[in-house]
């Protein structure tokens, strides 16, 4: 990306983050909280996750079969079924069912994508979103920011002052309730009106060619009730198998949505169904003292559409997003959504963390190439998804597929000369951060000349202008002596036959050359407690690679890892990790990257440093050993993939029971983000996200207690953004 | 039915803001009659010996069913679970009727009151595989947060009324 790119995209952001930050924050944050609650409730929360993840697997690979059982129902009910092509095939069928008339529209997303409204406009019919938040957008001639809730970058305000300027209505609307109101009149005489009723489908059953649509208004029952012209539009990834398969959808969707335990409104249509209709609209206006019309002659059309998802089953790695529900759990869950929205974090139709999937199998990767960095892979989303999509990878894949697509400035000649399996066109920037190993070993090598030379003004500037390394970030300071050059001086102090373990504390890049006062901490805590501790030469876990799309990188450091820990795991021994991100590595991403004998031996062999001291200490370790806290105050901000793989709750325990006073943040990430807070084109993101995490620690609780996290990006961040000066909670622990 | 799911469904509606009446077919006219305002649009109600008050137009114009200020339909079955009914539409208009009014008054009999999704599920498949085109699994009145701030009401109606017959 050029310098002009970077700013652009920073100028970009900036600008919504000022426009639509607040109101998305506000809202998003309803929804997060509120999925928190509404699944909490469900004794069975991950029981209906894997019953949904299978049926879904299950209809994706069956799907041509589905297809062909769903047509044969609709059309035994008297219904039309048409499979489009793509978005001009579609729209060239319904244009043709439209015929000129007018249409009343209920929110879908499907619709969005292949932009339906234009197309029937073109054709000279009316068409109506009478979604509340999609008939908001259709007055501004704005698009959606939000793939549940579209109008969600506006506040109320706003929205009055488009209906005030807009609409003219003698007195000018204010509160929510009028607005309400208003929109719900005047969409009530285009529903009277209307002849066609235009909906979506969130999921269609394959045996009855049963509708299932879920929805809150009431706006699509009404359009399917008052026409006698029915058209659903559904991507053709929503077919699954049996009626009873909606089950586990339908206590899903709406808590991981919105956070209801159900929406107002679930409709189960089999067309053509009998309800009387409106009939043809004449008439209406009047005082409509036209009785119901029969509903016999209902007609119904399920416009189902490939677009790219035919070829998404077939490729390995965008196949999961065709399991996709759309319930936005995934954007409401995600940090950067949160505060800058889907008109920021999102392509041509879709937002939110499998936006890239989409995007990528719809329009194409350079639609995904536009907003795909703004994942930064802390997998918030992932226990959130109601069918388990591994998001971050999906994000990671299209990442390595947009560089590898690239157009680089570099020679192949050159690619032989860098340090990794990446592509010579890749972005500067992502090959700096990539090796930040590399990067770290030689800064060590020449500490603290390396450190004094990165911090000058020219260097700083160089460093934004041509790699994209924002100038405000301070950057980390290299150690001359590497935590395992420390280690191999001073040797293990805990003799064999008198160990009650024996550990590999595994040295993470930072904490091996710029923390390297938290490694030691780790080696005299879990030595305190009679752990005999190696600090083997192990390289990066492929943690950094991985975050900038170099899947390739990532594979062979993972490789080298495994090399250099096996002997320590085949030995019987654990593998103890300071830095979450890395453990998330061993024990999420790895699966991806090594072959499964070797995932799963340092999957089930690797520890969290708190989790495994929680560990030592409920087998009879001497928590006396280690400092005592006498109620010192401390506000703890665990890390998003530690949170993720469930192990906040050891180091909150452990410090307690150490006599420490925890407080607890509840953010779903710093916003640092490992390298993504340094890129220039992010940083007033990174740090609009971090300042939440800031509101929570300096309220009346919080501002005087001290500041511990466990991540390195989150000590970094709140290095940053504090003036108090925060540590790894492993060193709250060591006695010395 | 045992007592569980009806303990169930109480609390479970009283969360939606939803109002329960416990009644029995003997009592259901004089019991419905005062909570009717005018105008009042119904459907024909399928339980024996339980018949809508006079004053219900069951024949509703497009007029008729805008001006609604209650709406009276039987419900196919609840979902004690989640306080929810389903309203099986018909030719009798269930689903215009119990969607346009501003207040939607569900007849529920007692021994349609299941417990779970799971069981609603297989009455559900049932229903559509005999033929059902249309059924609602209706939580709570019609919502909207799209204007800024959670609205009671949107494009259905903004009050729901469960009408308990314990003895059907």
């Amino acid at each position: 990306m050029s310098v002009d790119d970077r700013r652009r995209k920073a100028e970009r952001i900036r600008r919504l983050l000022d426009t639509e930050g607040d109101s998305v924050h506000e809202n998003t944050r309803v929804f997060n909280e509120g999925r928190y609650e509404s699944t909490a409730a469900l004794e069975d929360y991950e029981e209906l996750k894997d019953e949904a993840r299978a049926i879904k697997e299950d209809a994706i690979e069956r799907l041509p079969e589905l297809l062909d059982r769903v047509t044969e129902a609709v059309e035994a009910d008297g219904g039309s079924v048409y499979l489009a092509d793509d978005a001009d095939d579609a729209n060239r069928y319904i244009e043709e069912v439209v015929d000129g008339r007018s249409v009343v529209k209920s929110k879908s997303m499907t619709s969005e994508e292949i932009e339906v409204n234009d197309a029937l406009e073109a054709g000279g019919a009316d068409v109506w979103e009478t979604d509340l938040a999609e008939f908001v957008l259709q007055v501004a001639d704005e698009a959606p920011s939000h793939i549940v809730a579209p109008a969600i970058h506006k506040s109320r305000e706003e929205i009055a002052d488009l209906f005030n300027e807009v609409f003219e209505p003698d007195e000018p609307l204010e509160t929510a309730e009028e607005l309400t109101r208003f929109a719900r009149e005047y969409l009530g005489e285009r529903i009277l009106d209307a002849e066609v009723g235009m909906t979506g489908a969130n999921f269609v059953t394959a045996d009855t060619g049963t509708l299932a649509l879920v929805t809150s208004e009431g706006n699509a029952r009404k359009c399917v009730q008052a026409t006698d012209t029915h058209v659903a539009v559904a991507g053709v990834e929503k077919v699954i198998p049996n009626v009873e398969d909606l089950r586990p959808f339908v206590e899903l969707i709406g808590r991981s949505g919105t956070g209801q335990d159900l929406t107002s409104y679930l409709s189960l249509f089999t067309p053509p169904g009998d309800s009387p209709t409106f009939g043809d609209g004449a008439g209406a206006g009047s005082d409509d003292e036209r009785p119901l019309e029969s509903g016999d002659d209902r007609e119904f059309h399920l416009v189902l559409i490939d677009n790219g998802r035919m070829a998404m089953r077939e490729d390995d790695d965008l196949r999961e997003t065709l399991y996709c529900i759309r319930c936005s759990a995934c954007a409401n869950s995600c940090a950067n959504f949160q505060h800058v929205g889907g008109h920021a974090f999102g392509g041509e139709t879709y937002s939110g963390g499998i936006a890239t999937g989409w995007e990528a199998g719809v329009h194409g990767e350079e639609s995904a190439a536009e907003f795909n960095d703004l994942c930064t892979g802390c997998s918030r989303c992932v226990n959130q998804c109601p069918v388990k999509i591994d998001i971050p990878w999906i994000n990671t894949v299209v990442r390595d597929r947009i560089n590898r697509g690239a157009e680089g400035d570099f020679d192949f000649l050159v690619e032989g000369l860098t340090p990794d399996a990446e592509p010579g066109g890749l972005d500067p920037q992502k090959r700096l951060f990539g090796n930040f190993d590399t990067l770290a070993r030689l800064g060590s090598t020449f500490a603290p000349l390396s450190n004094w030379v990165a911090r000058t003004d020219p260097a700083r500037s160089l460093m934004e202008r041509t790699l994209g390394v924002d100038a405000r970030r301070e950057l980390p300071a290299f150690e001359r002596e590497s935590l395992v050059e420390w280690f191999e001086d001073r040797g293990a102090r805990v003799a064999p036959d008198e160990a009650r373990r024996t550990a590999a504390l595994y040295p993470d890049a930072y904490t091996n050359y710029v923390r390297t006062e938290r490694g030691k901490a780790a080696v005299r805590v879990l030595e305190a407690l009679d752990v005999r501790v190696e600090v083997p030469a192990a390289g990066e876990s492929g943690r950094a690679p991985l975050s900038q799309g170099m899947v390739a990188t990532a594979r062979s450091n993972a490789e080298a890892v495994y090399e250099a820990l096996s002997p320590v795991v085949a030995a019987g021994h654990d593998v103890v990790v300071i830095e979450p991100s890395d453990l998330a590595m061993f024990r999420r991403e790895y699966d991806r990257l090594l072959p499964e004998d070797e995932h799963a031996a340092l999957r089930e062999d690797s520890y969290e440093v708190m989790e495994y001291v929680h560990g030592l200490l409920a087998n009879g370790a001497d928590a006396d050993a280690l400092a005592a806290g006498d109620g010192e105050r401390i506000a703890y901000h665990s890390h998003c993939q530690q949170r993720t793989l469930g192990l906040e709750p050891h180091t909150v325990s452990v410090l307690e029971e150490r006599g420490f006073d925890v407080a607890t943040s509840d953010v779903e990430c710093c916003g640092m983000a490992g390298s993504f807070g340094y890129k220039s084109e992010y940083y007033d993101l990174s740090v609009d996200v971090g300042e939440s995490l800031v509101d929570q620690f300096t309220t009346d609780d919080t501002a005087d207690r001290a500041v511990v996290a466990s991540g390195t990006s989150c000590l970094e961040q709140l290095d940053a953004l504090l003036s108090r000066r925060p540590a790894h909670p492993v060193r709250l622990l060591d006695a010395r | 039915m045992s007592t569980e799911p009806l303990a169930t469904f109480e609390s479970s509606v009283a969360d939606l803001g939803v109002e329960l009446v416990r009644t029995t077919a003997g009592e259901f006219e004089s019991t419905l009659a005062p909570r009717l305002d005018a105008p009042a649009v119904g459907t024909p109600l399928p339980f024996e010996g339980v018949a809508l008050p006079a004053a219900v137009e069951t024949d509703p114009t497009v007029a008729d069913l805008e001006a609604a200020a209650t709406g009276v339909t039987a419900a196919g079955y609840g979902i004690a679970d989640y306080g929810s009914v389903v309203i099986q539409g018909g030719p009798d208009g269930e689903e215009p009727v119990s969607l346009y009014a501003d207040e939607h008054v569900a007849v529920l009999a007692a021994s349609d009151l299941l417990p779970d999704m799971d069981a609603t599920f297989d009455r559900l498949a049932e229903d559509v595989r005999s033929g059902a085109g249309q059924a609602v699994i209706a939580t709570g009145p019609s919502a909207t947060a799209d204007m800024g701030a959670l609205v009671k009401g949107a494009h259905g109606p903004m009050d729901v009324t469960v009408v308990l017959l314990e003895d059907r």
